[in-house]
């Protein structure tokens, strides 16, 4: 259902579409060989075919066309088996060649789809293509009054920019939309998904219309790196169109920018010149021309993609949708929940299946929980797949007690310690012993001698009052099942 | 005794091996008479010191028995190779000063095989041209002057450095490149020999670009033996130009049999316009009488969209161009016109930094690719262009080798042609081969009543630029061209 | 077809190239004659015809994922008409 935006005249209608631009993860550049890796010196990560000096010419890097491939194969789009490389012709301070190799008529993935969960409801976005073209280089325009410095270090990099249909129709749907692109490409890892460095841009496409209407007037808001923003960006645009049209004005089609600062956008004075790119095939590249064989083996050594992972997750382990949907979104976690799994089987010797559910509510809650209180993730977290997988194996076999898995983890988390010393040598085992537990029982009934008689005339919910005491008693430690059945047998007399 | 200068490369390879002069020896004359030459204004650099310790190099090569097959030759190289450290600039204002950090993978092949670089050879300003009038250095002159004459003529173009400092023995050889006859005709008007290997025989790489869909580099030499030898060295697959072609290079002075017997040879009717000088047209016909002479069958073939040649190029050409030249924005390096922002300042910059024909072009390649022109211009000349290869396809399965007139007239004089498609039409018998991606060689065969050189044009089969060397010797021999410029221009 | 001066001035423009207002009727005329001249193709019959995509029949060679170049901003920038600080500059730009 799609969420409208209320005017001073009635309802609107946002329709956004994407197109988004992802970093291809690999070693170097899509036509020369200088390297990919972010943050070196100006200029140290250029090769001559990218700082465009005459007579310098491309070769295509054979791992950019594989990812985009893959990409392609993970949202379910049709693979082109030739494709052609073109040039997009402009002048611009970062763009050496004068024109961007890109992909316009033939793009090498045709149209695919990636679901969404909106609120707990799914739902289908289009895509239209992903192609490969070369990234510009970088202007900074705050390092001198006078000039412009350009550094080319990114220059060539390979991109894809995967084009959504407009299909999306809130600043939730986009934002959802980014996070499950995301999703998916650091799952198949062609691209890196870090938005702070760059490895993911969005151009939001943003108008409005009246339900029902055909499509309005689109403003591109470029360039905008983060979830949030795209967010904001939407809702803000989508405003100000909202306004314009009510009051009598109409939407000017052009390029603007998100200033998250002030929370609008604004048109690009860059790009005011109407652009006429000229594109055409490049002539010093041939079609790229792919096998189905070849596409089929990508396709059969994909990975598990996130839809597919939670589902296994909810239909084979049993896991509370709820649950999946967060373990899964994002690859760590998934990752770091199936090592788990993994190990915790193999350290009890029990199926998986017998604890998935009740691991993945400790991971999602008190590792996750303490993960984000101390601003860590799990790549630098100070417990250990070994020690996090003792400490279930503890509580599976019954050795301590959820709560005194809560203190060892506390302990586990500030020292990075085995939780079996741990349990070890401050004695948290838990007592089942029967006869000790029995004695801290007899003494608590004799000292509450009244309390047991008012339980004993019907008065039931004092039955927590004497479990409590025991627990007491025995420092938490005393197995609560054998607490349990002890109590209720003795104070039935 | 012979000058060293006008020894072949051949015959100075075998002085060379025999101890009977030095590489140095060598050099030096040829470095005299470039010097004193300059009235010509071939060379639009000269590398003195470089030439000379490139020939002691190559005197220590052939003393230890090391010596590459072009050990000690010493060549002129066009000004659109790049050469490490040396002038590279197109002849264009544009590239001011650039001395590029790299070599070219034709010129270091040609220096793997021990030659010697003399200097760099003007051109039309980035090879946009056919007289080469548009350097920035000025018009190259043609060595060539009519009987009874001092009137400056055009050595062709845009190669016309490298024919010019060939026919005047200035260099033992020189690299061309050809787009649209850019080595045939400039050979053609200078009594030299100039081949156009198959599209995607020599490396790119390193070769300012004119349009890279069209530009191949070869040589220019006095025989067709040094061509056949220089060309196996500027030959050969290079993985750094995705339009190379990786298969092996063959021995093309092996190819030089003199045997034409059966080999069927076939006579485009369409390049026979009405206005081909009667001269031209006899030559032509000599062409045919020595080749059946030697064993060849004759036959007609037609080529029928010989006549839209021109127009594709002139299309798609000026397109490429327009989009390979944004790169002269002044940021990077050559010429830089300061302006009140960036797009004033590649206005400027360009403005001031490219010549007329070059602006031309780039607007040309401009409009008809811009939004709404480039379906009915570009689109269709490279449809028309399927129509030209797809003729030759067709001729090829008749014959082995197609001769033809190389240009249209002889050499005219500088600052005779001023209109841009007069000046177009000299390419006219080139152009279809380029379009087609064929190998083409210009042969001297005569010399015209005012006593100018005359050339014809062999083309080939894909890569079969043996067959081509090979009928271009049988033409050789027989047509004895041993005719050569007075050396007026010397000092 | 025929391009009038706004035309040209708007291609000079796409093209970067600056034109005086005096130069712009006579280059007007030259490419008007360049584009008499290229219009005959119109004659053609180009029905079904695909436009060439290359003369030679090959396939586009693809290179392996080896960091093989860079790391060289001296020769990057050694023919620059202005750099500092390792950065190619421009007049400043106002996005
Ligand atoms: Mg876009
Ligand atoms: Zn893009």
């Amino acid at each position: 259902m799609a969420k409208l935006l209320q005017g001073a005249t009635g309802d609107w209608e946002v329709v956004i579409g994407m197109e988004v631009h992802a970093q291809v993860v690999s070693k170097a550049k899509l036509f020369s060989g200088a390297s990919t890796e972010f943050g070196a010196e100006p200029n140290a990560q250029v090769s001559l075919v990218d700082a465009a000096m005459p007579g310098m010419l491309p070769v295509i890097n054979e791992e950019c066309v594989r990812q985009a491939v893959r990409t392609g194969l993970a949202i379910g789009a049709a693979i082109n088996l030739t494709s052609v490389f073109d040039r997009k012709n402009y002048f611009y301070a970062d763009l050496p060649q004068g024109y961007q190799i890109s992909q316009f008529k033939y793009p090498i993935v045709g149209e695919g789809e990636i679901v969404i969960d909106v609120d707990g409801e799914n739902k289908t976005i289009g895509i239209e293509r992903i192609h490969l073209e070369q990234d510009a280089g970088k202007s900074l325009h705050d390092q001198n009054p006078t000039l412009t410095y350009v550094d080319l270090n990114r220059s060539g990099v390979a991109l894809m920019e995967i084009v959504s249909k407009p299909d999306l129709r809130s600043s939730e749907e986009a934002g959802a939309y980014l996070k499950k692109l995301r999703t998916i490409l650091r799952y198949i890892g062609t691209c890196d998904g870090n938005m702070e460095e760059g490895s993911m841009r969005a151009d939001v496409n943003v108008s409005v219309r009246r339900p029902g209407d055909p499509l309005g007037t689109r403003c591109e808001i470029k360039n905008v790196n983060s979830v949030r923003f795209v967010q904001q960006a939407v809702e803000v645009e989508a405003r100000r169109q909202i306004d314009i049209i009510e009051d009598g004005g109409t939407i000017k089609q052009e390029t603007r920018l998100f200033d998250p600062g002030r929370g609008e956008t604004r048109s690009m004075r860059s790009k005011e010149e109407a652009h006429d790119y000229r594109y055409f095939p490049d002539p010093d590249l041939l079609p790229l021309t792919l096998t189905q064989a070849w596409v089929d083996d990508l396709n059969a050594h994909l990975p598990e993609l996130p839809d597919a992972k939670r589902n296994r997750l909810i239909e084979d382990l049993g896991l509370p949708a709820y649950n999946a949907a967060v373990l899964t979104a994002e690859k760590e976690s998934a990752d770091y929940y199936e090592t788990l799994l993994a190990a915790v089987a193999k350290a009890t010797g029990k199926p998986v299946k017998d604890f998935a559910t009740a691991t993945s509510n400790w991971v999602m809650s008190d590792y996750f929980g303490a993960l984000n209180k101390a601003g860590k993730d799990v790549t630098n977290s100070p417990v250990t797949i070994d020690n996090a997988a003792k400490l279930q194996k503890l509580l599976i076999d019954g050795v301590i007690s959820g709560r005194i898995a809560k203190d060892v983890f506390e302990i586990m988390f500030e020292t990075g310690g085995d939780p079996e010393l741990i349990v070890e040598e401050k004695g948290l085992k838990q007592v089942s012993d029967t006869g000790a537990i029995e004695a801290a029982i007899d003494a608590i009934m004799a000292a509450n001698a009244d309390k047991v008689a008012e339980y004993r005339s019907g008065k039931d919910k004092l039955f927590g009052f004497f479990v409590g005491q025991v627990m007491k008693q025995t420092q938490g430690k005393a197995n609560p099942g054998v607490v349990n059945d002890l109590l209720k047998a003795k104070l039935a007399g | 005794m012979t000058a060293l200068t006008d020894l072949t490369i051949v015959e100075a390879r075998a002085g060379l091996t025999a101890g009977e002069f030095s590489a140095r020896e060598l050099t030096q004359a040829y470095i005299d008479a470039m010097t004193a030459a300059r009235g010509l204004n071939a060379y639009i650099a000269e590398t003195p010191d470089h030439a000379l310790a490139q020939a002691d190099a190559a005197d220590q090569a052939i003393r230890a028995g090391t010596a590459g097959p072009l050990a000690g030759i010493p060549l002129g190289i066009k000004d659109l190779f790049c050469t490490e450290g040396v002038h590279s600039q197109a002849s264009s204002k544009m590239l001011d000063g650039f001395k590029p950090a790299y070599e070219s993978t034709v010129t270091s092949n040609l220096w793997r095989d021990g030659a010697v670089m003399l200097g760099k050879l003007s051109m039309d300003e980035f090879a946009m041209g056919s007289s080469n009038e548009t350097s920035y250095a000025g018009a190259v002159i043609n060595p060539w002057r009519a009987q009874g004459s001092d009137q400056n003529l055009v050595p062709g173009g845009s190669s016309g450095g490298s024919s010019a400092a060939v026919a005047a023995h200035i260099a033992a050889g020189a690299t061309g490149t050809d787009t649209g006859g850019s080595i045939r005709q400039p050979a053609a008007f200078t009594g030299t020999v100039g081949i156009k290997p198959t599209y995607g025989r020599c490396s790119r790489w390193g070769i300012i670009s004119y349009a890279s869909s069209l530009d191949q580099a070869g040589p220019i030499a006095r025989t067709v033996r040094d061509a056949a030898l220089m060309l196996g060295s500027m030959a050969g697959y290079d993985p750094k130009d995705s339009t190379s072609i990786n298969r092996p290079v063959p021995n093309y002075r092996a190819a030089l049999t003199g045997d034409i017997r059966g080999l069927k040879v076939g006579i485009p009717k369409e390049y026979r316009p009405d206005t081909l000088p009667p001269e031209i047209q006899k030559l032509w016909d000599q062409g045919v009488a020595w080749l059946k002479d030697g064993g060849a069958e004759i036959r007609e073939v037609s080529l029928p969209h010989t006549q839209y040649a021109l127009a594709t190029y002139y299309i798609v050409a000026p397109a490429e161009a327009s989009s390979n030249l944004a790169r002269y924005d002044g940021v990077r390096y050559g010429l830089r016109v300061n302006g009140s922002n960036l797009n004033d300042m590649y206005a400027k910059s360009r403005g001031a930094g490219f010549g007329g024909e070059v602006k031309r072009r780039i607007l040309i390649g401009t409009y008809v690719l811009s939004a709404g022109y480039y379906d009915a211009y570009y689109l269709k000349a490279q449809k028309v262009r399927s129509l030209i290869a797809r003729d030759f396809a067709t001729a090829f399965q008749d014959v082995d080798v197609l001769l033809t007139p190389t240009a249209p007239s002889a050499a005219f004089a500088v600052g005779e042609t001023t209109d841009p498609i007069s000046m177009y039409l000299n390419d006219v018998f080139t152009v279809p081969a380029s379009l087609a991606g064929l190998p083409a060689m210009s042969v001297p065969t005569g010399l015209s009543s005012t006593g100018l050189p005359l050339g014809l044009q062999l083309i080939g089969r894909v890569f079969d630029e043996e067959t081509v060397l090979n009928v271009g010797s049988v033409i050789e021999r027989a047509a004895k061209f041993t005719a050569r410029p007075t050396s007026w221009w010397r000092a | 077809m025929s391009i009038d001066l706004s035309t040209v001035r708007r291609i000079a423009n796409l093209a970067r190239i600056e034109v005086a207002e005096e130069e712009l009727p006579p280059l007007a005329t030259e490419l008007n004659k360049i584009l008499a001249f290229v219009e005959q193709l119109e004659a053609v019959n180009t029905d079904d015809v695909q436009p060439l995509t290359s003369v030679v029949d090959a396939q586009l060679p693809q290179r392996v994922d080896e960091v093989t170049d860079g790391g060289y901003p001296d020769r990057v920038l050694a023919n620059a008409p202005h750099a500092e600080h390792g950065f190619f500059t421009v007049p400043k730009v106002i996005e």
